[in-house]
């Protein structure tokens, strides 16, 4: 690993300030930063560690909604009682993720800004990779993509988002609030990762020097029709090839409210307003589940070895549907 | 550095006292650097084929040290003053540091589990930490969970239901079993839970997922539950 600077703001806003300077990142739970500086595929010179700030509380909003301190490790976030109770579906997403000593580490803020485990970008052996080298070429295009990304790709990049978490926040439509030099900013969930277009360099709209400071949850009727389906290679301690965050609110027969999020499929959470739509209104059937998977999966595009995940996800919706319709996730 | 764990047996076998006593550690370093060479120019290796489509870029030289800091580390109730880089891992000072060889390197990346400590009564892969960021922490590691003539539960039920063959995971394997047995009793649900409002009983399921941070390629995973299983059934004494 490179030689680095520690230092240790003992502010949020010393942090900010201090964050300033290039060539400097936030050190949170480290676990996807120290293993990308130990390939060398993260560089920074300088790390300040932002685990002794304030930011590690979870706290009731005036509006019935829940706010996660960005330095809350994802462990916690999923044990802690007002998550299960009102927030079920994020609780099984986080604890779906990696494995018990890393959901200990991890933070909320982390998991939020970790990278893509495309093989070519974590590996510097490879010569090609946009998201590594910004005009190097995308070696996941015509190589081995069987993990890639089948929504919103670009000629430049295939790589997928791997959380688990963020797929759930952006079913339950939660916000990001970021502080940076300018000030402090709410980001939607769904707008605060990027598509990778021509610039796949950048994975979210966070700004140098800007600090998460915690998820917010709005208050939600989706604790009692949930399910977080997660589909990959062995049963734990893997990356998601498909997942999928489904929620329903149903009154009187009919679907009120539903929210439904695909992980592993795209270079962010993918979630689609009119898919959701098509569910709401009328009695949760196989045809509206049809039409809400042709609406979430439309423009999907397999590049070979995961031509098979569009078939997946199809299938892995509609059981997700099924079960948070039974209630019985 | 020596291994004091092995000094006395070697000063007792080696033949030849003017000479440096052969280590364990310096024999498998020198093997690894020749395996090392070997692999690298044979041809045909994947190494060697990787199909790059352009000439990766020369690594960058290397930056100037900042100078390494003094800090203190509290491991299993002692306290120790070091003198280390901010990039050494937690898992790097705990070796070659303090010495407590206890605690494994195996992947170095956080995906197999063996480098598990435990710090503040939680379990975290120590390989992906820095010793700088552990400061004011309770640290405890292999060594400090008991001792020839004084072993942990959890370390009696490995020897006793044979959970483990070459014994390489299995420093990180009690570690996190035994905050696995904490946390259940706290209550805290895992994947496998079906209920997330209702505390788990931990069955075999239930452990077999909690313990999946922790590969073993011996495969000694069933006895490994076995053990598990026995300790988490021991009525708690408070």
């Amino acid at each position: 690993m490179d030689n680095i600077d520690y230092q240790r703001p003992a502010s949020v806003d010393e942090a900010i300030r201090l964050a300033q300077q290039p060539g400097t990142a936030f050190i949170g739970g480290g676990t996807n930063l120290l293993d990308l500086m130990k390939g060398g595929v993260a560089r920074p010179m300088r790390l300040l560690d932002v685990t002794r700030l304030p930011g590690r509380e979870i706290a009731q909003l005036p509006d019935g909604g829940l706010r996660l301190g960005a330095g809350v490790p994802n462990s916690d976030a999923a044990n802690h009682r007002l998550v299960r109770e009102r927030y079920p579906l994020l609780a099984r997403a986080l604890l779906s993720g990696a494995s018990a000593q890393l959901r200990n580490m991890a933070t909320v803020g982390g998991n939020l800004m970790q990278r893509t485990r495309c093989s070519y970008f974590t590996d510097t052996g490879f010569g090609a990779c946009n998201k590594r080298e910004p005009g190097s070429g995308c070696a996941a295009i015509g190589g081995f993509n069987r993990m890639h990304a089948i929504l919103g790709t670009s000629e430049a990049c295939i790589a997928t988002h791997p959380s688990d978490m963020c797929v759930a926040l952006a079913a339950l439509r939660a916000t990001v609030r970021v502080r940076g030099a300018q000030g402090e900013r709410t980001i939607p969930m769904t707008e605060f990762h990027r598509l990778p277009a021509a610039r796949p360099e950048l994975d979210t709209v966070l700004q140098p020097g800007e600090l998460i400071l915690s998820v917010d949850l709005p208050a939600s009727r989706f604790a009692q029709r949930h399910a977080y389906l997660k589909l990959r290679d062995r049963a734990s301690y893997a990356f998601a090839l498909v997942s999928v965050a489904a929620a329903l609110d149903e009154r009187d027969g009919a679907v009120a409210d539903a929210a439904l999020a695909l992980g592993g499929v795209a270079h962010k959470p993918w979630r689609v307003l009119a898919a959701e739509q098509a569910l709401v209104g009328r009695p949760l059937s196989d045809a509206s589940v049809a039409d809400a998977t042709r609406l979430l999966l439309d423009g999907a595009r397999g590049f070979g070895h995961n031509d098979f995940k569009i078939e997946l996800a199809r299938r892995a919706v509609a059981r997700a549907l099924a079960q948070a319709h039974a209630g019985t996730a | 550095m020596s291994d004091p764990l092995d000094d006395a047996d070697r000063a007792a076998r080696h033949p030849h006292p003017a000479l440096p006593a052969p280590t364990r550690r310096g024999f498998l370093k020198s093997a690894g650097a020749a395996t090392g060479a070997l692999a690298t120019a044979l041809p045909g290796t994947p190494a060697a084929a990787a199909p790059t489509t352009a000439a990766p870029p020369l690594p960058p030289p290397p930056r100037p040290a900042p100078p390494p800091r003094r800090i203190t580390l509290t491991v299993n109730g002692a306290r120790h003053e070091l003198l280390v880089e901010a990039r050494v891992t937690l898992l790097d000072a705990l070796r070659e540091h303090l010495a407590l060889y206890g605690t494994k390197k195996g992947c170095d990346r956080g995906q197999c589990g063996a480098c598990t400590v435990l710090v503040d009564g939680r379990r975290i892969n120590s390989c992906l930490t820095l010793a700088v960021m552990q400061e004011d922490r309770a640290i405890t590691t292999i060594e400090g969970l008991g001792r020839p003539g004084a072993l942990h539960a959890m370390q009696a039920a490995f020897i006793e239901h044979d959970a483990f063959q070459c014994g390489y995971c299995t420093p990180g394997q009690i570690c996190s079993a035994v905050a696995l047995v904490q946390e259940a009793r706290d209550g805290q649900a895992s994947a496998v839970t079906a209920d997330l409002r209702q505390p788990a009983a931990l069955d075999d399921d239930e452990i077999r997922e909690r313990m999946s941070g922790n590969l073993c390629r011996c495969g000694a995973y069933p006895n490994i539950v076995k053990a598990v299983r026995v300790v988490a059934a021991i009525r708690p004494i408070a």
